[in-house]
C-alpha cells in the first residue's frame, strides 16, 4: 500500500524554482498494475523516485505499508528499497564489467545472503527469464532485451512487492519491448504492485490503472474498465 | 553487506580495471621496493665500515702527538701542530699501567726494497711483536721479534710483496735491502686485503729501532693500545693522558683516539644517512598515495551511475564507503607486498653483485615501508570513499 498525501518537490535551478511534484495525493493499493503518463518534464520519474525512496519530498506524508516515511534514516530507507523494491531502468543500468548472472546477483550480496543460497536464487533467477546461456557473458554482449530481461532478473530477485519501471521500454524495439512488458505483467499477476512510467500510449493502455501528469500534478486517474 | 563480499567484489573490481590497477600497484610497489633496497644500501655501508673498522683490532686505542683544539675532535689533532713528539719511553710508560693488555709503537715511512735484483718503493711500518697482533694482522708464515731475536735485523713482508720479490722460492731467510741497511725476512704476512684505506698486503714491517735508524728519527708516528676490556678503554684513556701529561712536564700535549668512539660516530652518521635516504624514498610513498586517491576520484567519476543503482538496489551509504575504501586497501595493499618482495629481490641481487655490501635490509625499515604504503592508500582513499557514499542517487542513475 502506497500513499502519498500533498507531497512536493521543488527543485531550484539557479533562481528558477521548479516544482516538479505539486501537491501530489495518490493511494496505490497492493498488488494494482499502474501506468504513468505524461509530456516530458511532466514529474514521472521524480514522483516513481520518490516512490522508490532514490528521493525525498520537500514536504508532504509518505506512508508505505502503513509505515511513515518521511522521517526514516538513510540506512531504513536502505533496507526498504533492498527488500520491498525494485526498479527497472529505461538504460538498463547494468555494471558492465559483471557477467548476467553476477549482475542479477547483486542485490542479494547487499543483503548478506550467504553465497551458496545466492547461487540457488540466481539459477532459479536465470532460468526465469530464459537466461542461463547468458549467465556468464557481460552486458556489452548481450542484446538490449536479454540486458533488460536481467535488469528485470536484478529488480526481482528480492522478491519485492512493488516493481517501479521507468521507461523499461524506451530504448527496445516495439516487438522486444512488447516481450519485456508481458514479463512485467507476469509478475504484477502473482500479486507484485507495478508501477511503470511510458510514453507509449499503447502499453500504458495495457495497464488497470492510468494516471496522467502534466506540470507535476496528476491531471488524470482512470480505472480501466475491461479489467 | 558483509566484509568477506565487500572484499571480495572489491577485488573483482580491482582484477576488472586490469591497466589501472596495475600501474597503482606499481607506484606503490616502486615506493616500498625504493625504502627496502635504498635502507638496504645504505644499512650495508653502515656494517661493511663498521665490519672494517672493527677489524682493525679490539679495544684499540691510538695516540697521538698534537692536543686537538677542542676536546674530543680527533681531526683538529691530525691536522695540528705537533709541539712535543712522542718518544718510546712514553710508549713503554704506557705499557705499564694496568688497564693496557699490550702497546705497539708505530713509525711509518717510504723505503726503498731491493732483492733478487727488483727494487721497489714500500711503506714500511716501524713497531714490535705487538703490532701484529694487534692490529688484528697474521703471520703466513715464520716470527717477528720472537723471544730472543728482538735486536736482529730482521723484515715481514706483506704477501703481495712477498710473492713480488720471492715468487718461486721461499721468501723466509732470504736477504733484502732495505735503504741503505741489510735485513733478513723472518715472516710473511697473510693476505688481507684492503681495510679503511690500508693494504696490509703491500707494506713491510721492521723493528722499531731500525726504522727510527732508517728515518733518522727519534720521536713516534702513534702508539697504538690494546684495553684489557671493553669496559677498560675510557680508564685506559684517562691514565694514558695522564701520564703522557706527567712525562711531558704537564703539558697536556698528545690525543688519545679510542676506536670505539669513532665507531659510535660512524654508526650515527650513517644510521642517519639510512634513515634519511628511507625518507626520501618515503616520499615517492606519499606521491604514490596522491595518485591512489587519483585514481579512486576518477573511478568515482566513472562509475556515478553505478553508485547511484547500487542505492538503488538497496546499497547504504556504508556500503558504496566501504566497497571504495576495500578497493584502495586492496591496491596499496598488493602493492605494498609486491614492493616488499621486490625490495627483498633488489637487495638479494645486490649482495650478490657486491659480495663484500652485506646489503641486507633492516627489518624496522620493510616494516615501516609497508606500513606507510598501507597507510597513504587508505588515508588517500578515505575522501574519495566518502564522496561516493554521499552522492545523490537520483542524480547519481542520471549520469551516464
Ligand atoms: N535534479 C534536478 N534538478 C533540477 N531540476 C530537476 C531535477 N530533476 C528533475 N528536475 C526537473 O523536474 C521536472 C520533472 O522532471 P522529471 O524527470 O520527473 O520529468 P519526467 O516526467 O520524468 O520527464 P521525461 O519524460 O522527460 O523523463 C523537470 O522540469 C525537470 O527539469
Ligand atoms: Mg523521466
Amino acid at each position: 500500500m502506497i500513499r502519498l498525501t500533498d507531497i512536493n518537490r521543488i527543485f531550484q535551478m539557479g533562481d528558477q524554482a521548479v516544482h516538479a511534484l505539486n501537491h501530489i495525493d495518490l493511494r496505490i493499493a497492493s498488488g494494482e498494475y499502474v501506468s504513468v503518463m505524461g509530456p516530458s518534464g511532466s514529474g514521472k520519474s521524480t514522483l516513481l523516485n520518490i516512490i522508490g525512496l532514490l528521493d525525498k519530498p520537500d514536504s508532504g506524508r509518505y506512508e508505505l505499508d502503513d509505515r511513515l516515511i518521511t522521517d526514516l534514516s538513510e540506512d531504513e530507507l536502505a533496507q526498504i528499497r533492498r527488500e520491498k523494491i525494485g526498479f527497472v531502468f529505461q538504460s538498463f543500468h547494468l555494471i558492465p564489467r559483471l557477467t548476467a548472472a553476477e549482475n542479477i546477483e547483486l542485490p542479494l550480496i547487499l543483503s548478506g545472503m550467504p553465497p551458496e543460497q545466492r547461487q540457488i536464487r540466481v539459477n532459479d533467477a536465470l532460468q526465469a527469464f530464459e537466461l542461463q546461456q547468458r549467465a556468464h557473458h557481460r552486458p556489452a554482449e548481450l542484446s538490449g532485451g536479454q540486458r533488460q530481461r536481467v535488469a528485470i532478473a536484478r529488480a526481482t530477485i528480492m522478491q519485492p512487492s512493488v516493481i517501479l519501471a521507468d521507461e523499461p521500454t524506451g530504448n527496445l524495439d516495439h516487438q522486444i519491448g512488447a516481450e519485456v512488458m508481458l514479463l512485467l505483467e507476469a509478475l504484477h499477476h502473482r500479486g507484485t504492485t507495478l508501477i511503470v512510467v511510458t510514453h507509449d500510449r499503447e502499453l500504458g493502455a495495457r495497464a488497470h490503472r492510468q494516471i496522467g501528469m502534466r506540470d507535476g500534478r496528476i491531471l488524470t486517474d482512470q480505472d480501466n474498465d475491461t479489467h | 553487506m558483509t566484509l568477506i563480499d565487500t572484499l571480495q567484489t572489491s577485488f573483482k573490481t580491482v582484477v576488472s580495471y586490469r591497466i589501472r590497477s596495475l600501474l597503482i600497484i606499481l607506484a606503490m610497489a616502486l615506493g616500498v621496493a625504493a625504502v627496502v633496497i635504498l635502507t638496504a644500501i645504505g644499512d650495508g655501508a653502515r656494517n661493511y665500515v663498521i665490519n672494517q673498522f672493527s677489524s682493525i683490532g679490539t679495544n684499540l686505542l691510538v695516540v697521538l702527538p698534537g692536543r686537538a683544539e677542542t676536546s674530543g675532535s680527533f681531526l683538529g689533532a691530525v691536522l695540528g701542530q705537533t709541539p712535543r713528539d712522542l718518544t718510546l719511553k712514553d710508549a713503554q710508560l704506557i705499557g705499564r699501567l694496568p688497564y693496557v693488555r699490550r702497546y705497539a709503537p708505530l713509525n711509518v715511512g717510504e723505503a726503498e726494497l731491493s732483492a733478487a735484483n727488483r727494487l721497489r718503493e714500500v711503506t714500511v711500518l716501524g713497531s714490535n711483536a705487538n703490532l701484529i697482533p694487534i692490529r688484528h694482522m697474521k703471520l703466513a708464515q715464520g716470527s717477528f721479534m720472537a723471544p730472543g731475536t728482538e735486536n736482529n735485523a730482521q723484515i715481514v713482508l706483506g704477501a703481495k710483496i712477498a710473492r713480488e720479490f720471492f715468487p718461486h722460492t721461499q721468501a723466509i731467510g732470504q736477504r733484502v735491502r732495505l735503504g741503505d741497511s741489510r735485513f733478513l725476512v723472518s715472516g710473511v704476512l697473510t693476505a688481507q686485503g684492503e681495510t679503511m684505506g690500508f693494504n696490509t698486503d703491500e707494506i713491510v714491517i721492521i723493528p722499531i729501532d731500525f726504522a727510527q735508524t732508517l728515518f733518522n728519527t727519534t720521536s713516534l708516528f702513534r702508539i697504538l693500545i690494546e684495553a684489557k676490556n671493553h669496559s677498560d678503554i675510557e680508564p685506559a684513556k684517562r691514565a694514558i693522558l695522564a701520564t703522557l701529561k706527567q712525562s711531558h712536564d704537564g703539558e697536556e700535549d698528545t690525543t688519545v683516539i679510542t676506536q670505539d668512539a669513532i665507531l659510535a660516530t660512524f654508526d650515527k652518521i650513517l644510521q642517519a644517512l639510512t634513515l634519511a635516504v628511507a625518507g626520501i624514498a618515503a616520499i615517492s610513498l606519499i606521491v604514490a598515495g596522491i595518485l591512489v586517491m587519483n585514481v579512486m576520484l576518477i573511478a568515482i567519476n566513472q562509475r556515478t551511475a553505478e553508485i547511484g543503482l547500487l542505492k538503488a538496489i538497496g546499497a547504504t551509504s556504508g556500503d558504496i564507503r566501504r566497497l571504495f575504501f576495500a578497493e584502495a586497501v586492496w591496491l596499496s595493499l598488493v602493492g605494498a607486498v609486491l614492493g616488499f618482495l621486490l625490495g627483498q629481490f633488489g637487495s638479494l641481487l645486490l649482495r650478490l653483485t657486491f659480495p663484500q655490501l652485506p646489503a641486507w635490509a633492516p627489518a624496522w625499515a620493510s616494516v615501516a615501508g609497508i606500513l606507510v604504503a598501507l597507510a597513504t592508500g587508505v588515508l588517500a582513499s578515505l575522501f574519495p570513499a566518502n564522496r561516493a557514499a554521499r552522492l545523490d542517487a537520483v542524480k547519481a542513475l542520471g549520469k551516464k
